[in-house]
Formats: C-alpha cells, structure tokens, sequence
C-alpha cells in the first residue's frame, strides 16, 4: 500500500462519519414520535428539529429508511392538478424542491425539465383547458398545447396513430420534473438525525395506547414510547396504524406497479404521461425508463407484480413510443397505495387530541413530501392546522367537502 | 394468472373480472344522519384480512360475491348474492 494512502487511512478525520447513525437504544418517552421512516415523517423530523426548535423526536420505521413508497414511486414533482386548494398546496411542494439540495447540504438532483400529459381526444382536451386556467390563475407554468408543439417538445412520440388513441394535443407544465428519490429521504434523515432526532429502523408499531382521547404511548417490538405528540406517515400502512388508534379512515389499499427498461442513450428530456392509457415516462439520469401507471384493479396489502399489469404498462409505453418494444424490463416492482375517495391526502387533525395524520397519500405522495413535512411540522409545533392544510382534513368526508383530483393522476382507475 | 371461482361458470382467470369492491349496508334513511350516510359512502372494508366484496364475471355479466384475504390474496370462499338474502 503506498504510505500516502496509509497516512491518508489513519488521520483522525477518516473514516468520515455516516449520514444516518445507527439505530440508537429507544427511550421510555419522546415529545413526539413519528410513525413511518419515509420520505414525509422524515422531512417532518426535519422540520420540527430545525425550524421548531422540537429535537427530542423518535421516527419508527418497520423496516429500513424510506424502503416503502419512498423507494417505489416513480418521482414524479408537479403541481398541475384540477382545485385552486390542491394547486396551491403542490405549487409549495415544488418550490420547496427548488430549494431542497441548499436547504439539506444533499444534492437531491432536482431536474426540472417539464411534464407533458398527452390528450388523445376531444373531452381530454376540454378538461386540459380548464387545468391551464386554473393553474396560470394559481400562477404556476402550464398551458394546453396542440399537436404540432407535443411533436417539439418531445421527438420520437407516436404521433401517427391514426386510431381512437392518436394524440391530438397535450398539457404543458413546465415546473414538473423529477428528483432522486433516496436523496430526499437521506438528506432529510441527514440532517434530522444532526440535530439529534433518533431514527430507528426496524421498530415496528404493534399497538397504540389511548387514554382520554389522546395515544399515551405507542408499542413497539422494541419495547413501549410513551408520546407527547404522535405523527401517522407510514404510506400503504396508515390505515392499518391509524385504526390501531381506533380511528378509521376512508382508505382503501391497492398495489401500484412500476418498471425500468435496460439504460439507453438520453433521448427524453420530459417526463410523458397518457391518462387514456394510465401510462407515464421518464428518462432517469442513468438512462433506464422508467414507466409506471398500473394501479392493480383489487385492493390487496402487497408489494408483488403481476405479469398482467406490466403487459399492461408494457403497451402503454409501446404504444407511445414504438421502439420501447426492442427494450428489456431490467427492474419491476410496486408500492402499496392509500387510496382516497377524493383522490387527495387526508392531513392535520384526527379525533384524537395528539394524533396527527399524513395518510392518503395515495399514488401521489413523493412530490409532496417537502411541503407535507414542513405543514404537519407547523400543526404538531404550534397545535394548529395551517389555512393551506385545511381542505385536507378528515372531516371533509363527514361533510361532503371532498376535494375531486380523480384524473389528475395518470396512475389509476 | 390468478384464477377465481365463478359460482355459476367455474374457475376463471381473473383478467375476466370486474371488481365491486367490499360489501357496504346501507344505514336506514328514515333513522340515519348524514355522518352515518358519509361512512356509508366514503368508508370501506380496508382491515388486513378477510373482506367481503362485490366481483362481476364480464363476458356473462353476472354478479356475486367472494370472502378474500387482502393481505395474502387468497379467496376463501365465492358465493351467489342469493345466500345474503338468506342471512339477513
């Protein structure tokens, strides 16, 4: 070995420490315990620990840091959906990213490259048009383009289908883009953990104690946590944890599924979505394509694929962009989703008077995970629900307020 | 290919179904509020485990129902709508 290399080893300051510590002994109590090591309790960890001044924080994770729906979306960031709420809760979330690799010292290698939603009818269309208004309305960047300007911004689409599903036009949105999924969660996890929030992995939640309409502690495989405030953001899992509690949700669990083909060349620089045929792309910074949109058509709590789902993806793709089928599927998995009947999350309050709750997450929830972290930070700090967070909350389904995204998303049903 | 019993054409692959979702009773309209309404409509079966739930066969457009573990996907029992008639 050359004895530069070997001075180099030995120095005080190698080896550099890990961004995540080990997982430490667990406390008989934390002023709040977040439940769920994904991408959103952690950025609430984050939050709490350096914008509230809140550090004796314990985030249980099941299984390992942001190995659920963290890991197994497909990272799409955007803010274009269909209600003036739900525009401007997104429009936060992507400015947040915007700011995320300064505000973490973590490069999570934001790209915003812009997102096209393909239109291959009339009706679509219409409904594109009332998106634009809404959105430049909110001041975010998206407008209704035709076919000859889908053609420019993404070459190599079919665009001579000649059938029911040629492509007649499109929703442009240029502050959509894509990040490194592993990076927000680390980043956030990073930083958390600096500031003196324990992680711990490997934790599981197996009952919930409630005394006078408040969880007094939390159990887990790893011994009882009595809690000051308890934070519920364990993805496919809320529903199963939040009626630990006692409390149910209007939740129902599908799997969603997803697939990369082998790297190629860039070529797309956009990421391409088809409502029609529940089918979007992306070219990751590896090269892969990534496509995902296949929400299995029964509930089920399970991460396996079937064959069916991804001939499903796998025509879609095809079918937009014809030399896909040349292409191997290198990788495949899927997520479980916690479905809303409105299509939005479920956030702030519960019935109970410490229990609060970042459920509903659905097939939508990566690219909300700066702004949801900071928002549920602010509700468990300050004991209020922020104005921004109220459309969201629970009772909306007691009242009929619901607020509609079904068709926002490409992903489902 | 998953395969579901058909109560009245047999084993089928699953691609031939439609799914209902889980069984809901509606509250009695006379003596419910609209908080008993709201579950009825916005809350379903979603608890690990054994759920009842609403499957139609397509090609024959015939409706029933199927007992099936959510967590491990296996269908216990399908059965025809007639026998819920029955328990009620």
């Amino acid at each position: 070995m050359p004895l530069r290399l070997l001075k180099y080893g030995l120095r005080r300051t190698y080896p550099v420490t890990g961004d995540i510590p080990a997982t430490p002994e667990l406390k008989a109590n934390y002023d709040v315990v977040i439940i769920g090591g994904g991408g959103h309790g952690l950025a609430c960890a984050h939050y709490l620990a350096r914008h509230h001044g809140i550090r004796n924080v314990a985030v249980l994770e099941k299984g390992y840091l942001a190995g659920g729906n963290t890991a197994r979306n497909t990272t799409t960031i955007r803010s274009n959906y269909i209600t003036p709420q739900s525009i401007a809760f997104y429009k936060e979330a992507v400015a947040l990213y915007g700011e995320m690799s300064q505000e973490l010292d973590f490069n999570v290698m934001f790209s915003q490259r812009g997102q096209l939603t393909l239109a291959h009818n009339e009706s679509t269309m219409r409904s594109f048009h009332l998106r634009a208004e809404t959105g430049s309305f909110a001041g975010i960047r998206i407008e209704v383009v035709d076919a000859n300007d889908v053609r420019k911004l993404c070459p190599g689409l079919n665009m001579d289908d000649g059938g029911p599903l040629e492509i007649v036009g499109g929703l442009w949105h240029a502050d959509g883009g894509t990040a490194r999924h592993d990076a927000v969660a680390w980043g956030y996890a990073a930083q958390a953990a600096r500031k003196g929030v324990e992680i711990h992995q490997r934790t599981e939640v197996r009952s919930i104690e409630v005394v006078n309409n408040r969880v007094a502690a939390v159990v887990t495989n790893r011994g009882r946590v009595a809690c000051g405030q308890v934070l519920v953001a364990c993805g496919g899992m809320n529903y199963d944890v939040v009626l630990k509690a006692g409390v149910e949700l209007p939740i129902r669990c599908y799997p969603l599924q997803a697939m990369v083909t082998q790297p190629v060349k860039p070529w797309l620089d956009t990421l391409v979505s088809s409502v029609s045929l529940h089918t979007y792309l992306v070219q990751s910074s590896r090269g892969e394509v990534v496509i995902g949109g296949g929400s299995d058509p029964y509930q089920l709590y399970s991460t396996r694929s079937t064959l069916e789902m991804k001939e499903h993806l796998a025509a879609g793709a095809v079918h937009l962009f014809p030399f896909l089928g040349s292409l191997r599927i290198l990788r495949q998995w899927a997520g479980i989703t916690d479905m809303t009947p409105d299509y939005s999350p479920i956030m702030g309050a519960s019935p109970l008077s410490n229990l609060w709750l970042d459920c509903g997450w659905g097939t939508w929830g990566f690219k909300a995970t700066p702004v949801a972290g900071k928002r549920m930070a602010e509700c468990i700090a300050t004991g209020r629900v922020p104005d921004i967070l109220k459309p969201f909350s629970l009772d909306r389904f007691d009242h009929f307020a619901l607020v509609n995204e079904m068709g926002a998303t490409a992903a489902s049903h | 290919m998953k395969i579901l019993n058909c109560p009245m054409n047999g084993p089928r692959n699953i691609e031939e179904f439609q799914y209902l979702g889980p069984l809901r009773r509606a509250p009695d309209p006379a003596i419910s509020d609209d908080t008993q309404w709201a579950a009825y409509i916005f809350r379903a079966e979603n608890r690990p485990g054994l759920i009842t739930e609403w499957w139609r066969h397509t090609p024959s457009n015939y409706v029933f129902l199927a007992e099936r573990n959510i967590v491990t996907n296996d269908v216990a029992r399908t059965y025809d709508p007639s026998e819920l008639r029955g328990a009620a």
